[in-house]
Parts: C-alpha cells; structure tokens; sequence
C-alpha cells in the first residue's frame, strides 16, 4: 500500500476544498486535494448565479451593507443558523469577492449610465453612478434586500473555480484525482489523515495529514430527482459519521429549487427570476404574487417551491408524461439578455429540453437541491469529536444557512468559509505536532479492504442498484417538501429495512482494475444512512421551519426547537442517535418573522444574556495568515 | 414510433490482462428526450455493471463525458439519441491515456498543459489589500475575459486535432485559448515576450495546421480558431518586431486584435 505524507489533506478539490488548500499551501504547508474527478469538473463548476456579498455597487445594491446581508441572512435560515457564523459570512464576504477579483474572476462589472432592467416582468430604467463605473456589479436573488449577488453571466461557479484551481496550480497544491476518500484514520481522538481508492486502478492508499478536511459538496443523490452532479452522494458526510464520533448537523434541512427543468431535473438559475423572469401556471397567470404579494417570485426558496406545490395541488399544474410541472417565463428579457446573460439557461433550454426560451415558456418545477446539513464544525469550521478534523462548504454545517439558505449565499459560503478556516487551519498546523501512528492506519485499512473483500467473495444476493433506486424513491415519496409524521415514520422503517439488506450486497463482475460497481457497493450503505439520518431528523422535529415543513405541525416552535439536531452514528445501530444543541449561542437579531411565508410562530423565552451582542471583530477576519514559522 | 437503439461500445480495461480491446453491442428503447448520459446509465444499471464511463453535472457544464460518438468528439451528456441513427458506436477520446472502456485521463493531460503554460495570473498576489476597493474593469473585458474563461476542458478540441495526432506535446486548442485569456487580461502582467516563450514554437500556435476541427467540434463554441490566430500573429509580429519598422508593427498589430492596449 503506497503512503502519502501531508500537512493539510483536503477531501474535495471544489470551491471550498481549494480555496482553503490555497490558504494553506500559501503559508507553506504542504497540501494535497483528493477528488473524486478533475478538480474543474467539481459541482461548483455548474453554479450560475452569482455569490453574495454587500459590496453595495449597483445602483439597486446601494446602502447594502454586511448588516443588511447578515438581516437577510439569519431571517432565510428562519432562525436556524448560528448567528456568529453568520455574522462573520456577511463581514468577510465583501473581501473574498475583492480578493477573487486579483486573481482573475471577471466579475461583470458596474456600466455607468442608464440601464434596463427587469422586476416581476416589468422593465424599469435605473441609472448606474459614475463614481462606481467598473466596480463589480450585483443582481437580484431571492430573499435579499438588496441587489447583492456578484455574478459572471450565468457561470460564476465555472469562472471561479477556474481561478482557484490556478491558484492551486501557482501556489503547488498537490491535486490527486480520481481518488476518493474511503475512510478516515483515527485513534478515537485525533484525525490523521484517510485511506484513499484509486479510481484508475482500485488499489488502496493511505494519506497520513496532519489536518484533514472534508469539503465534498452535498449529498443530493440520496433523492431521485436532484439538481446535484452525479458525484453528490455524501462521501464525506460518510466518511465523518461512520467514525460513530463525529455528529452530522440539520440532516433534515434539504433545500428543493423552485426552477429544475422537467424531465431531466437540470438547475436553471435563479438569476432567471433575479434578472425579472416570472412563474406561470396551466392558464399562463402569474400566480406568487398572489401567495406573496411583496416579494412574489423573489422570497426564499423554501417559500417558492412551497407555494408552486400548493400551487399545483390546487389544479393549477401542467400535466405532461413526467408529472405536472409550472412554467418559467424569460421571453421578456429578449434575446441579447438570455443568450448572454443566461446562455448557460439557453443552452440547457435548447440542448436537453427542446425549448427556446427566447420564445418559449420553460417547464419547471421544485427539484432536491441543497443540503443545508453536514459535518458539524464550530465557527472556525473544525468538526465536533476529533481534533484535526475540518469541513467546509456545502459538505459542512458551519451553520449560516440554518434551516433555509438563500440563492447566493452557498457559494459566496464556499470562499469565505474556504477562507476563513483556511486560516484557522494555518493556526492549527502551526501550533500543533501529530503522531502518525501505523495502528491507526492499519485499523482503517483493515476495515476497508475487508469490506471489499466481502464484496468481492460473498454470494450476496441484494443488487447495490436496485438498494439504490428503493432509498432514492422513498426519498422522495417520504421525505419531500411537505412532510408528515406517517410518511417520515414509513421512510425511518423502509430505509431501516434497506439498511440490513445494504449488508448482503453481491457484485455481478470481476474485480480486477477500477470497477464502477464495487464504488456504488462501497457507497451505498453509507448512502442509506444520510437517508436515515434526514428522514429521522424530519420525523422527531415535530414544527416547521424553513425548509423543513410540517402538515401537521405547521407552527414554527422557537419554544421547543430552537436547537440544531445533531445525529450520531453508534456502531453495530441501525439507527442514529439524535442529539440537540442551541441555534446559535446568541441572538444579535431576536427570533421573528421573516416578512415572507407567512405561518405561525410559537415563541420562546430567551433569557437576556443571550440577547446581548458581543464585540464584533470583523477585522480578524481580513488579516492575512501568517507564514509558517 | 420508440426505436430500438443498437449501442456498439468500446470495450478494454488495461488492467486486466486477459482483456482484449473489443465492441460490444447492447440494444435498449429509445423514449422521449433521451440522451447517451440517460442510455449509458441504463446500459450500466440493467447490462453491465462494470461498464466504465464518466459523467459528472450531465448538464454541459463539467465537461466529463467527452467521448466519440459515431466517429465525431463530443459531450454525451447533451447528445439526444434522437439526432442521431440508430446504430451508435462509441469510443474514448484519443491521444488522451484510456482508463478503461470509454473513460479517458483529462485530467492529467490538462494539469500538465496548465503547468507548462503557468495558467495562473502573473501578479504580485501578495499583495491584496482587504481594505481596498476593487481594481477597476470595463464590463466588456470582463466578458471577453469570461467567454475564454467558458472552457470546459473536455477535451474534445484535443481529440479532433491533427497535430495533438502527431506531436504528443502539442499544447492544444484548449491550452492555447487559456493562454489567450491571460494574455487579454489586465491583471496579468506578462508581456509579449514571456508569452512567447511558452507558446511561440512548434509546441504551441505555430504547430497548429489550421485544420479547424477544434472549433468544428467544441460543444460550447468558443471560438478556438479567433484566438489561436490572435495568439499566432501577435507572436508572429513580436518576432519581427526587430525587422520591420515600428509604424507598421503598431499598425498591424491593432488590426482585428483587441489585446494591445492594456
């Protein structure tokens, strides 16, 4: 078995995963991203939208500022995020938008003078100041107060991964791909690095790292219908609760998209009803205003894809072969607007739907998106039960989005996170000697290689495919925008059922080289178990709160679930062990109505030291880290 | 009326020593708004399990799934079955290194073009100041930039070139346009001398035969044969910079190339 030595081994090579290897190997570490394909062919590079940050540029930003964004922030998570965290996001953002502009992203940028623009539909002139010609422009997305989102056309994902991934390339980050991350090597205190499969030639390795971090995006795979890459499916999250020591936070906060296309459930972007498209039902009518008369088009996800199934489970749907759908109409925009600022929508529209969105209207309707739950680090993103042990991005709950995240803010997420626990990282290299002990690796290695062993000898009967399809499935029948005590009790039994069967996986082929089949047998038990974790979180928290709703209990209970779940993963369970800790560890803005939505709110009494603002030190922030000494 | 698809697949894995590369048939039925990444994934879920192949976004974005299908490079993710016959045949990417069946080593290939063209912006990044606001741009570079910067890198340019055929180290369709894209951005403070070190031979634009298959077959049409003209007549003009008079160099170069005046 080949052993790798490193000082900052980070699982994932997409936005967050680099940006904090660039942290690391800039203060000179040694540093290795393992990746499961290409670095720039991450899920990060499908973003379109944009990133938020209150730079306060455009003439429909100006007077943004990090208050605002972090307002807007904590009232999207509905009270769910810790409010720390979040605060920190909005102070950092700014800079990190600044400092990707030094490296190379071509953010589109402020054009003095009059321009057209586009709000529920309608056109209106707003003139750009002189004074901010050239600065980095901002568009509208959901949720904010302010225009806010930086963007390059619909491909911000694609053009900043670009520049990381050349920054890793300047800075000598070492990158591995086609590698994925099996297990990780622990002594039940410390982390020390993960063994490793080839996925060129299915042989193991082991990465011993001082510092391991898991950045491998979300696990949206565990629907049928996702918006995600084909590569969410929660490796990391795996990889960290299979340790039985380190607990996943909010699993049951799953974002669904109003706008994945209908049939093949590709994301078009926000940015579509940022830059004034509409919805439309069967009678072509506009409809969310009715169902939200100020924000309409433009409230938080949640409330959109909410109102668009009530919308549909009143008759308002357009059938078709694949199941009703609604309609998103940009033919208003005009051809110059879609076929640049949303080319990457006209491409989809026009390569995988058969639809010009020039002249047609676009069929959409809520799709699995974005997993607000993940690795639950503290604020300086290092991960609850094992020391050295880090996590970033969508991959992590560092916890700004609570239990709804707004458009926007999940990728500006990837690069302030990446770069604020990237230097917490540095901190922790800095100050802290490891002992790699051979025992630790063996016990993981063991543990790996006797699983595919068994893969490979038994005369398991269960096809990982088909296990596949039945957690994906009940997922989505069980475990979907509206839920209900019987459905979320029916997917704990089915997926706790799928679990035992999971055990008695068989393999149709050889196993010589890299084998596609032994990845998916490998995953899918570990995959049922995110199930199990999402579907029983959803069942215990008996309220409703952002994404996460409730049929029968409508209300959102700050008196009762003002907390975060945290589920734990004992070995030998066929069921996680939930726990529960405080939302955040104060409140800078009180639990309220978000203004949008609607709903009820049971209140909590929440004693006056918890109300009580500590000092801000936004400058911590900004400083740059500090060399190796 | 559903056709029923014959699917010939190239079939190796290198590292099996009794396999033998060979095409293997599968037949599946086609149905509405099918794509090769939706036939694929029914060939592998319900035929063969082992069947290697790469798909990542399966939406046009992440550039994995370059493959040949029926003779011609491109992205199988957003290919429809119908625009094509029934027969299909498919096979990896060449010059790439093949992993296994259709699944090819991009990855390497590219990191090692992005190393040996320093794909970064050459600038002093240390020095970034928090408290600064942003180093102005015009909005029409930055578009240009960002058209340039719309690579997917699936490397089908590579594949359909005649040159990257004949010279292992040829850098490319791919490689050359990212250079372009720093070239054409402000930030990066390389001259024309620099650049002509990393791409004025044969390994680079005046290895190019002007076959034009690159732009032919790039499933996100950038335009491949704009920049590597670009690239070659800037280079070309800065190596008989020394020759001609100035007027003239200054009058050529600006003609049909937006990339001097930074």
């Amino acid at each position: 078995m080949q052993i790798f030595y490193t000082d900052l081994l980070c699982i994932g090579a997409g936005l967050a995963g680099e940006r904090v290897a660039v942290e690391a190997a800039k203060a000179g570490f040694n540093t290795t991203c393992l990746s499961i394909v290409p670095p720039r062919r991450s899920h990060s590079s499908a973003a379109q939208g944009g990133m938020q940050a209150a730079l306060g540029n455009c003439v429909m930003g100006e007077g943004d500022s990090p208050d605002i964004h972090f307002a807007d922030t904590v009232k999207g998570s509905d009270w769910g995020c810790d409010q720390e965290v979040a605060r920190i996001f909005a102070d950092t953002a700014p800079i990190v938008m600044r400092e990707v502009a030094h490296w190379g992203v071509p953010w589109n940028r402020v054009e003095q003078g009059p321009a057209t623009y586009y709000k529920g539909g309608k056109p209106f002139e707003a003139v750009e100041s002189k004074e901010k010609h050239g600065l980095i422009h901002a568009r509208a997305f959901g949720g904010t107060a302010k225009w806010r989102t930086c963007y390059t056309a619909d491909g911000t994902g694609r053009s900043v991964l670009n520049t990381l991934d050349s920054m890793c390339l300047r800075y000598n980050v070492n990158i591995h791909d086609r590698a994925q991350a099996e297990a990780l090597i622990h002594d039940g205190e410390n982390c020390i690095g993960a063994i490793v499969r080839c996925l060129r030639t299915g042989e193991l390795m082991a990465y011993f790292a001082t510092a391991t971090l898991i950045a491998t995006g979300g696990y949206g795979r565990i629907y049928k219908a996702t918006t995600n890459a084909v590569i969410c499916d929660g490796g990391g999250q795996i990889t960290a609760l299979d340790t039985g020591l380190v607990p996943l936070g909010n699993m049951e906060a799953i974002q669904f998209h109003p706008t994945g296309t209908v049939p093949t459930d590709i994301l078009v972007t926000e940015g579509c009803r940022g830059d004034g498209g509409t919805l439309l039902d069967i009678n072509e009518y506009r409809f969310m205003p009715d169902y939200e008369p100020e924000k309409a088009e433009l409230a938080s996800r949640d409330v959109v894809s909410r109102r668009m199934q009530e919308h549909m489970a009143k008759g308002f749907g357009v059938k078709s072969p694949y199941g009703d759908h609604l309609w998103l109409d940009i033919r208003h925009l005009g051809e110059k607007h879609i076929t640049t600022k949303l080319r990457e929508v006209y491409d989809i529209c026009t390569s995988f739907l058969g639809v010009n969105p020039i002249t047609d209207l676009i069929p959409v309707r809520p799709t699995q998106h974005y997993s607000m739950g993940g690795v639950r680090t503290n604020k300086d993103g290092a991960a609850y039960g094992l020391t050295g042990l880090f996590a970033a991005g969508e991959a992590a709950c560092w916890d700004m989005h609570g239990f709804n995240r707004l458009g926007g803010n999940s990728l500006a997420e990837t690069v302030v996170a990446g770069r604020y626990v990237g230097k917490k990282i540095v901190e922790f290299l800095q100050g802290h000697a490891v002992d790699f002990k051979q025992s630790a690796v063996r016990d993981a290695y063991i543990k790996t290689e006797e699983r595919i062993k068994n893969l490979a000898g038994n005369s398991g009967k269960e096809s990982a495919i088909t296990l596949r399809d039945e957690m994906q499935h009940i997922m989505m029948d069980y475990v979907g925008i509206f839920r209900n005590g019987k459905d979320l009790q029916t997917a704990v039994d089915k997926l706790e059922e799928l679990y035992a069967r999971s055990k008695n996986i068989g393999l149709q082929g050889s196993t010589i080289g890299f084998n596609p089949e032994i990845s998916l047998a490998l995953r899918i038990p570990g995959m049922i178990k995110l199930a199990q974790c999402t579907a029983l979180g959803a069942l215990k928290r008996t309220e409703s709160r952002g994404a996460h709703t409730r049929d029968d209990y409508p209300e959102r209970n700050d008196k009762d679930w003002l907390n975060r779940t945290l589920a734990y993963w004992e070995k030998g369970d066929s069921l996680p062990t939930l726990k529960y800790e405080d939302a955040s560890p104060y409140f800078e803005i009180p639990p309220g109505e978000r203004g949008y939505g609607g709903g009820k709110i049971i209140q909590a009494d929440i004693p006056a030291e918890k109300l009580r603002v500590p000092e801000k030190k936004a400058s911590d922030n900004a400083a740059p880290a500090e060399e190796k000494k | 009326m559903s056709r029923r698809l014959h699917i010939e697949i190239f079939r190796y894995n290198p590292l099996d020593p009794s396999s033998e590369p060979h095409m293997e048939s599968f037949y599946i039925d086609e149905y509405d708004s099918m794509t090769l990444f939706i036939a694929l994934n029914i060939i592998r879920d319900t035929r063969d399990a082992t069947l290697q192949f790469d798909f990542c976004c399966r939406a046009g974005i992440c550039g994995s799934c370059g493959m040949v299908i029926n003779g011609r490079p491109g992205l199988a993710c957003h290919t429809q079955t119908k625009d094509l016959p029934e027969h299909i045949v498919l096979h990896p990417l060449p010059i790439f290194k093949l992993i296994g069946d259709l699944s090819v080593d991009t990855g390497v290939w590219f990191r090692d073009a992005g190393t040996r063209i320093e794909a970064w912006v050459h600038n002093d990044h240390e020095h970034f100041d928090p408290t600064q606001e942003e180093a102005r741009m015009e909005n029409s570079l930055a578009n240009e930039i960002f058209e340039l910067d719309r690579c997917v890198e699936c490397g089908c340019c590579i594949s359909a070139c005649g040159t990257a055929r004949m010279r292992p180290d040829f850098l490319g369709a791919a490689a050359i346009v990212r250079v372009a894209r720093f070239y054409l951005d402000p930030r990066d403070e390389r001259n024309a001398e620099n650049y002509y070190e990393v791409i004025g031979n044969d390994q680079g634009v005046f290895g190019c035969m002007g076959l034009l298959a690159c732009e032919d077959v790039c499933p996100k049409h950038i335009p491949l044969q704009d920049q590597l003209g670009i690239m070659r007549r800037m280079l070309a003009l800065h190596s008989v910079k020394g020759i001609l008079p100035k007027t003239l160099i200054n009058k050529l170069s600006h003609k049909g190339c937006c990339h001097e005046n930074h």
